[in-house]
């Protein structure tokens, strides 16, 4: 063991400098250098001001936003540091709801949201994607199924026609990579900066 | 299941197959200790190190001095990471003011990441500094990921030796796997993250006014060179607390497809490695093989699964699938593929919450731990696992045809088969016999937060992820208190190094050994008759062994949801 003590500690020393600072920091200099927008977060400014990351959900409440997925992120209650309370994309404490699939609870939560949707949109089928979590909370997308499903509700908080309303979700709707990978979909930040700059009143 | 969702599986599966030969050679070279493309610029500062360490790389060590120049290192990295968790309140990089982690989490931590698991019982983004975040994990990272890779190649000197006394240098293997493998990797694979989105920054977290005024903080950092190291050396420890599942992880389909095959690719070249240097290629690709008939059964069920969906959400008009604790960019087929690949490989990093995965869905990530990782595996650490079944395997096959089983031309005697049999049952005597001890003792039945069958589940996931170094988790159950982070950190310790040890006592025994030469009575092992035989072993080896407790778990849990029956917390 103690012929081993040497190499031990210089190779552990400098592998760990190699490793663990070297690498990182040249890293950080090199992504700044060449993506520097990517980089720092692929942050979206609106008049100077950042509005939120391009790959963050951020949550919508009101009638005239299109609302992400529902999110399990949680936050320390104000008024117990011990607790948590519920606090949709939080984007310090990312997490998923971690239900299993015959927790009672989850059961309830998507009953409770299925009821309420489809009192919105009578008659559509409510999209998956629409009640149930997601992975970090953060899911920045809806699929376009999803995203037309709101097109109503969207439409009649702003006081205009469904169709312009649908043909600005038509038109962020990606499809999937190189036709083939993940799934299509619609950023629901960028949908409602479009709405909000093409439908401001 | 879709047309397309197969079509994103055999692309994968593809890119996998063509990168074998071409990594396996580089490999082989590397650990040879012949000159590589990158030779010229590594060369000088290889030769350095070792100045610098008093070490001579030409002179070799035998298995028990190969392994205990390992445990110092790791005793070493230990010590260090367990320090730098306690005073990263005080040390420098610390823009959110992290406090210092507890005793008991930086044990379990530490232990989490020496050992290759990179169990996450801390929240990334809440808990760690950056300063912990690349001086101790990334890495950590790098040195446990090449730790692997070099008692596999150890392992494999043992069989392809003969009459020889040492099994090669830790230190040369552990150097020449960082810098020529690992290093020049992640730096292209760091930039490749970057330009897909990930963050790479030290800059302090972000405060942006969303479109309804309200204030949102958002986690940024150092992130995608850290997330090239965890992928490409199956570590698995996220930046975030929602690991591959976070935007800033994987942020696009593309992203996510890379990092599925950088979880494979070394572990898969690994077999490719052992087929060059046992004389024999075809060896290696026999042992790829067995490996491809567990990993594309274990894709079927889980893939079939979450696309069928949850009984007791598809009761009330849903289709679509599983989506609960999924991302929309991955999607069902990505977010299975990705849950197969990390448990069948040690890596452990998630993009979909697998505690809500539907219960035969979330079966397969666990068979495939319980295992023993040894689907592809671990980087290095699956391909020592597989040989250990293999022992067993001709082991088997001798006795049914009443000849002394050998394999590559090596008698596989008491010695060899002992060894391999203390490798196999350490694994289920830390996962069962811990996850009954968490079913009696309170500490351990406050954990879970899920009732009935699922509960059990998580409990079991967890001890099974720590002892097969994967993890993953069944996120649900609340890991960060005293009982869970000691008794996961013995799990993770023991199933990395009883598993280690008898590993490297076979390779010393084997290299020992004369090589016989190949008659009409030896049973060829490059065929597909032998990949049956190695299936057929390592399923009712593990089958026999893991069968009771999953049928708690699991299967019993799916039985109740087809009926349509769920289960209330603390009811």
């Amino acid at each position: 063991m103690l012929a081993s003590l040497r190499p031990a500690l210089v190779l552990f020393l400098v592998l760990t400098a190699i490793t663990g600072l070297a690498y990182p920091l040249a890293m950080t200099g090199l992504a700044a250098a060449i993506f520097p927008a990517k980089a720092a977060g692929s942050l979206i400014r609106r008049d100077g001001a950042i509005v939120g990351s391009g790959l963050i959900g951020q949550s919508f409440t009101s009638p005239r936003y299109f609302h992400g997925r529902p999110s399990a992120t949680v936050a320390a209650d104000p008024a117990d540091a011990t607790k948590t309370v519920p606090s949709p994309y939080n984007a310090s404490n990312s997490a998923g709801s971690n239900l299993g699939p015959t927790s009672a609870a989850l059961a309830e939560r998507v009953k409770g949201d299925l009821d309420a949707l489809r009192a919105e949109n009578p008659g559509a089928p409510v999209p998956v994607d629409l009640v149930t979590t997601s992975g970090s909370g953060l899911d920045p997308d809806l699929s376009p199924e999803a995203a037309l499903f709101q097109v109503p509700r969207v439409a009649r908080a702003r006081g205009v026609g469904a169709d312009r309303v649908r043909d600005l979700v038509v038109a962020q709707v990606e499809g999937r990579t190189f036709g083939l990978l993940g799934e299509p979909r619609v950023n629901v930040l960028a949908l409602n900066l479009a709405l909000d700059a093409h439908l401001r009143q | 299941m879709t047309i397309n969702g197969w079509l994103q599986v055999a692309l994968f599966c593809a890119i996998v197959l063509a990168l074998v030969r071409p990594l396996g050679g580089y490999m082989t070279r590397v650990f040879q200790g012949e000159r590589t493309l990158l030779s010229p610029v590594l060369a000088p500062v290889e030769a350095g190190l070792y100045r610098l360490a008093g070490i001579d790389a030409r002179s070799e060590q035998s298995w028990l001095a190969y392994g205990l120049a390992m445990l110092a290192f790791h005793a070493l990295g230990f010590a260090a990471l367990y320090g730098l968790l306690r005073l990263q309140d005080v040390l420098p990089l610390n823009p959110a003011g992290q406090s210092a982690v507890a005793p008991d989490l930086a044990f379990n931590t530490a232990a989490s990441f020496v050992t290759n698991t990179n169990w996450q019982n801390y929240g990334g983004e809440s808990t760690l500094s950056y300063l912990s975040q690349m001086l101790g994990l990334t890495h950590q990272n790098f040195l446990s990921a090449a730790t692997g890779i070099a008692l596999a190649v150890a392992l494999v000197r043992g069989f392809s030796r003969a009459s020889a006394r040492t099994v090669g240098s830790f230190w040369v293997d552990l150097t020449r796997c960082t810098l020529y493998v690992l290093l020049p990797i992640c730096v292209v694979y760091t930039l490749f993250l970057v330009s897909q989105g990930i963050p790479q920054t030290l800059g302090a977290s972000i405060e942006a006014t969303t479109l309804e005024g309200a204030t949102q903080t958002i986690a940024v950092g150092p992130v995608a060179s850290q997330v090239a190291i965890k992928m490409l050396g199956t570590n698995g420890g996220g930046f975030f607390n929602a690991n591959a599942a976070h935007p800033f992880e994987n942020p696009t389909a593309l992203s996510n497809l890379v990092q599925i095959l950088s979880i494979f690719v070394l572990g898969a070249a690994m077999t490719n490695v052992f087929g060059r240097m046992v004389g024999d290629e075809r060896q290696g690709w026999a042992i790829l093989g067995a490996m491809g008939v567990l990993f594309l059964a274990g894709v079927l069920v889980t893939y079939a699964s979450e696309a069928a969906g949850s009984s007791v959400l598809n009761g009330f008009g849903l289709d679509g699938g599983n989506m609960e604790g999924k991302e929309l960019r991955f999607g069902i087929v990505a977010s299975a593929l990705f849950a197969v690949v990390t448990t069948a490989a040690s890596c452990g990093a998630v993009n979909a919450m697998h505690d809500s995965f539907t219960a035969l869905g979330g079966l397969v990530p666990m068979i495939n731990m319980q295992l023993g990782e040894i689907i592809v595996g671990g980087v290095g650490a699956g391909l020592y696992g597989m040989l250990v079944f293999v022992i067993v395997a001709i082991f088997v096959a001798g006795l049914m045809v009443g000849r002394t089983p050998e394999y590559l031309g090596k008698k596989i005697e008491a010695r060899e088969v002992k060894m391999a049999m203390l490798a196999i049952l350490c694994l289920p005597l830390m996962m069962l016999g811990f996850t009954a001890l968490a079913t009696v003792v309170a500490a351990g039945l406050a954990g879970p937060a899920n009732a009935g069958p699922h509960g059990f589940s998580e409990i079991l996931y967890a001890f099974t992820s720590a002892a097969a170094n994967n993890g993953s988790a069944f996120g649900g159950l609340s890991g960060n208190t005293p009982f869970y982070n000691t008794t996961l950190a013995i799990g993770m310790l023991v199933g990395r190094f009883f598993v280690i040890i008898p590993a490297l006592a076979i390779a010393g025994a084997l290299a020992a050994k004369k090589t016989v030469p190949a008659s009409a009575g030896t049973l060829p092992t490059h065929g597909g008759l032998f990949i049956g035989m190695l299936v057929g072993v390592i399923l009712i080896v593990g089958g026999l062994t893991f069968f009771p407790s999953l049928a708690l778990g699991p299967i019993v849990e799916h039985l109740a949801g087809s009926a349509g029956q769920t289960f209330a917390a603390g009811g």
